[in-house]
């Protein structure tokens, strides 16, 4: 059940977008599909939807193959990162949208659309048009819209790309209310490594096409199986052939066996956490990560020598 | 309002005064020389009365398969591939470009007595359409092209998720947004026909009761040496013109009341 995607790729002319990519997504979870602009979120969120039609695999919905199904016959609701609103149709119109399509009674739309509107909370706005609208709103609407026909899955891409930071974190605990109400299956698309650790039961990382690795986000930060994962989900540095994470590089003031050593090149205080420049004897720069607090307990200065010690660090394999 | 949009407004009222108000306000006092009487005569006389209404039904039946025609040309040009594609994008434009009266006599070659198509509609009503359509084509294809282009194609596939069918989401979604731009040409292109003189006057054989349009008409009146008269049926033209073209353009800001 769920969706199970296998072997999906896709081309556009001569660039691979998407290379056998393999997924699967638990019925009833919340997955966000993480990576960097470019590696193919999208792509692969449309392949599911049926937006786009992939050149080799298979994507399957609820036990039922969908790979040659026209999305409107797929019961996936997707939400686009503008929103997408019909802009001469009301937030009521918009809504109904699916419904009427379907031509369910009147007095059915009704019901239904005043149960969604209730649930993403636009009830004073029914009669609004979409221009009369903030873009929190509009996405509310589009949400709606899109849980109005029921879908087997809801798909999302990059939901909260296009909003201010108060307003995404906002509707980031909203979203996650509502899919513990409603429990309808969910993928979404982001850029952005917290909000997929916030908010998904599950990530897959993508970087040029190819997924890198999927789990839970506390698989991911403390297992990451590539450097790539590494440094994408939680920041990382690389120290020859050790990745280490920023915040385990353990700065002395005196010369310590296995150490190495290095000069201060920058202090920043960020409030509760401070990052240290570090220009390392051998060669390279690292940032490493550490409490104002403990910031204060060194007593660092620009041009001070250390000693960096990186007993946590991981050595991958040469494959990836 | 800043000073520059002030002194803005008063270039463009001045421009317009002179381009327009002025040459329809001489017409109006021109179509009056002949006193209250020769005025109505030069209205009411049966001759005029036909090719008025003659005008204004070509007119409105070309503007209406323009807004058809021009819309489903505009669709090909920007949502379908195929060769030669920027060619027939450049044809598109060229009724405009040739003289109508060149236009006219081509318009007979192929759809007259000698038609090497075997098409003979020659000193028909039929071909006073033919003709209009020709001339008019650009309008409608040539306003709606762009927003077509523009249209977020966001929009059909969100319809689509939702289970629109093509066809749904073309009537609920895409036409709505393309309606201001088919009636800015429909308007466009209304105008032009009820004006049109070039290529009708040849090959409609300007019967008067039968094909005999306003311009044709207004230019036999100056050709018999009674201008007032022939300003006259011009202002009652322009006021009609006028009328419909306030309408489609209620019409249109109506339809667009909502757009962002
Ligand atoms: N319709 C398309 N035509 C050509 N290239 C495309 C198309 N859609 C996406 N791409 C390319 O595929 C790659 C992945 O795109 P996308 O899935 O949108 O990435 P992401 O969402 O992760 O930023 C990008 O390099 C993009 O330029
Ligand atoms: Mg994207």
């Amino acid at each position: 059940m769920g969706i199970h995607v296998e072997g999906v790729t896709k081309r556009f002319g001569s660039f691979t977008a998407l290379n056998e990519v393999s997924l699967d997504v638990q019925q009833g979870s919340l997955t966000a599909l993480l990576g960097p602009s470019g590696s193919g979120k999208s792509t692969l969120l449309r392949v599911i939807a049926g937006l786009e039609r992939p050149d080799a695999g298979r994507v399957t919905i609820s036990g039922e193959d969908a790979t040659g199904v026209a999305p409107r016959k797929r019961g996936v609701g997707f939400v686009f990162q503008h929103y997408a609103a019909f802009k001469h149709m009301t937030v009521r119109g918009n809504i109904a949208f699916g419904l009427k399509i379907r031509k369910r009674p009147r007095a059915e739309v009704r019901a239904r659309v005043d149960e969604l509107l209730a649930l993403v909370q636009l009830q004073p706005f029914a009669d609004r048009y979409p221009s009369q609208l903030s873009g929190g709103q509009r996405q509310r609407m589009a949400l709606a819209r899109a849980l109005a026909v029921e879908p087997k899955v809801l798909l999302l891409d990059e939901p909260f790309g296009a909003l201010d930071t108060r307003v995404r974190g906002e509707l980031r605990e909203w979203l996650h209310r509502l899919h513990d109400e409603v429990r309808v299956t969910t993928v979404f698309v982001t850029h952005d490594q917290e909000e997929a650790m916030a908010l998904a039961d599950q990530i897959a990382v993508l970087h040029d096409g190819r997924i890198e690795q999927v789990g839970s986000p506390r698989d991911l930060y403390d297992q990451p199986q590539t450097p790539f994962v590494m440094s994408f989900v939680g920041a990382a540095a690389q120290l020859g052939e050790r990745w280490v994470r920023q915040h385990d590089l353990d700065l002395r003031l005196e010369p310590t066996a296995g150490a190495l050593e290095a000069r201060v090149e920058r202090i920043a205080r960020l409030g509760f956490e401070a990052r240290v420049e570090l220009q390392l004897a051998g060669s390279g720069t690292v940032w490493a990560q550490m409490t104002c607090a403990e910031l204060n307990r060194l007593e660092l200065e620009r041009g001070d020598t250390v000693w960096v010690l990186a007993d946590r660090a991981r050595v991958f394999a040469e494959s990836s | 309002m800043s000073p520059f949009s002030g002194l803005t407004l008063g270039v463009v009222v001045t421009y317009l005064s002179l381009i327009v108000a002025l040459p329809l306000a001489a017409l109006v006092w021109q179509s009056t020389k002949s006193g209250d009487t020769g005025f109505w005569q030069s209205l009411t006389s049966p001759e005029a009365v036909s090719a008025l209404k003659l005008t204004l039904l070509a007119s409105l039946a070309v503007a209406l398969v323009n807004a058809i025609a021009g819309t489903v040309i505009a669709w090909v040009l920007v949502r379908d591939e195929f060769p030669g594609k920027g060619v027939v994008n450049a044809l598109i434009d060229l009724p405009f470009a040739l003289p109508t009266i060149v236009a006219g006599l081509t318009m007979l070659a192929l759809y007259g007595p000698r038609s090497p198509l075997g098409i003979d509609v020659a000193y028909t009503r039929t071909a006073i359409v033919l003709a209009l359509l020709f001339v008019t084509l650009p309008f409608v294809v040539r306003t709606v092209q762009p927003v077509l282009q523009e249209l977020d194609r966001e929009l059909e596939e969100a319809a689509e998720s939702l289970g629109a069918s093509d066809w749904q989401t073309f009537w609920h979604i895409v036409f709505p947004n393309l309606l201001p731009g088919i009636l800015s040409g429909v308007a466009l292109a209304f105008a032009k026909a009820v004006g049109e003189f070039g290529s009708v006057v040849i090959i409609t054989g300007n019967i008067p009761f039968k094909t005999e349009v306003s311009s044709v008409y207004i230019f036999g009146q100056i050709e018999s040496g009674n201008t007032s008269g022939a300003a006259a049926a011009s202002v009652v033209l322009l006021a009609i013109s006028f009328g419909v073209l306030l309408l489609i353009g209620a019409f249109r800001r109506w339809a667009t009341r909502h757009h962002a």
